[in-house]
């Protein structure tokens, strides 16, 4: 008999990032319209990606920029 | 001895070159905000991310030649810093393996552990129990093959063809990496969570 939330937890991943086959989107949706459980831990990852993205983002400081803009060949 | 004088197709051509030069140093310098942002979870410091992107960039445009208009210049750019980065030795460097490899916990580990600190967990706002730091501290532990592919797709919003291009490994990799570079990700942070 399959566990369908550990199957669910296998496809969360591939699901998200849009890899899995029409087949199993579909399989993967009919249990999370069932299952609560499920559907609050997919909300958390997308979630989660979304959060991880910004705290790991760090602006350029304006000094690097110049630098990097002094690095440009010069006009004739 | 003379020079030749320079007939009107070489003046030409020399305008055409120069205005390729200015038109490729113009997109690379557009982005990169978003190069430096991934060579900064490449590397541990501010530092060595900037020299890192200084020294691409310096490459890009002395080898700009090399680069084909129309593909996809941000990768371009991020193979050459990959390149460099493996140069300065950081594969030498390698992050402690610890017990960060053991990804059996799944993927709905950290949710579980967050949900089990405290009642009526709303999974929208559960994440921001995480703090900034955290969150860059555990990112720093995924050991770097893993971390590389995490950073470049998860962070970079690379595809994974262009992940693979940029660290020279076949796409499945970059899909296995990813997978377990993520329960990595939230196996570190779960320990946070519960340390």
């Amino acid at each position: 008999m399959i566990d369908w939330c550990e199957k669910c937890e296998e496809m969360m991943q591939p699901f998200l990032d849009g890899s899995l086959s029409a087949a199993e989107v579909k399989e993967a949706e009919r249990h999370l319209e069932t299952c609560s459980w499920c559907a609050k831990r997919y909300r958390f990852e997308e979630r989660l990606r979304h959060y991880v993205r910004i705290a790991t983002s760090e602006p350029m400081s304006p000094e690097l920029k110049a630098k990097l803009a002094a690095l440009r060949t010069p006009l004739q | 001895m003379s020079e030749s004088t320079p007939t009107a197709a070489d003046t030409r051509r020399l305008a055409e070159e120069a205005r390729a030069r200015v038109r490729f140093e113009e997109e690379a310098l557009e982005l990169s905000d978003q190069v430096y942002r991934v060579a900064r979870r490449f590397v541990g410091s501010r530092e060595e991310a900037e020299d890192l992107v200084q020294q691409t960039y310096e490459r890009a445009f002395r080898s700009w030649r090399q680069y084909t208009p129309g593909t996809n210049l941000r990768a371009w750019l991020l193979r050459i810093l990959t390149n460099l980065n493996i140069d300065r030795g950081r594969r030498q460097q390698r992050s402690p393996q610890t017990t960060s490899l053991d990804t059996d916990a799944g993927d709905y580990l950290l949710y579980n552990t967050l949900e089990a600190q405290g009642d009526n967990v709303d999974e929208e706002q559960v994440v921001e129990r995480l703090s900034q730091d955290s969150i860059v501290e555990a990112l720093a532990e995924v050991p770097h093959d893993f971390r590389d592919v995490l950073v470049l797709v998860d962070i970079g919003d690379f595809a994974y063809a262009d992940a693979a291009q940029i660290l020279d490994i076949p796409i499945g990799t970059v899909m296995s990496r990813l997978h377990r570079g993520r329960r990595i990700l939230k196996k570190n942070l779960a320990d946070t969570v519960v340390t």
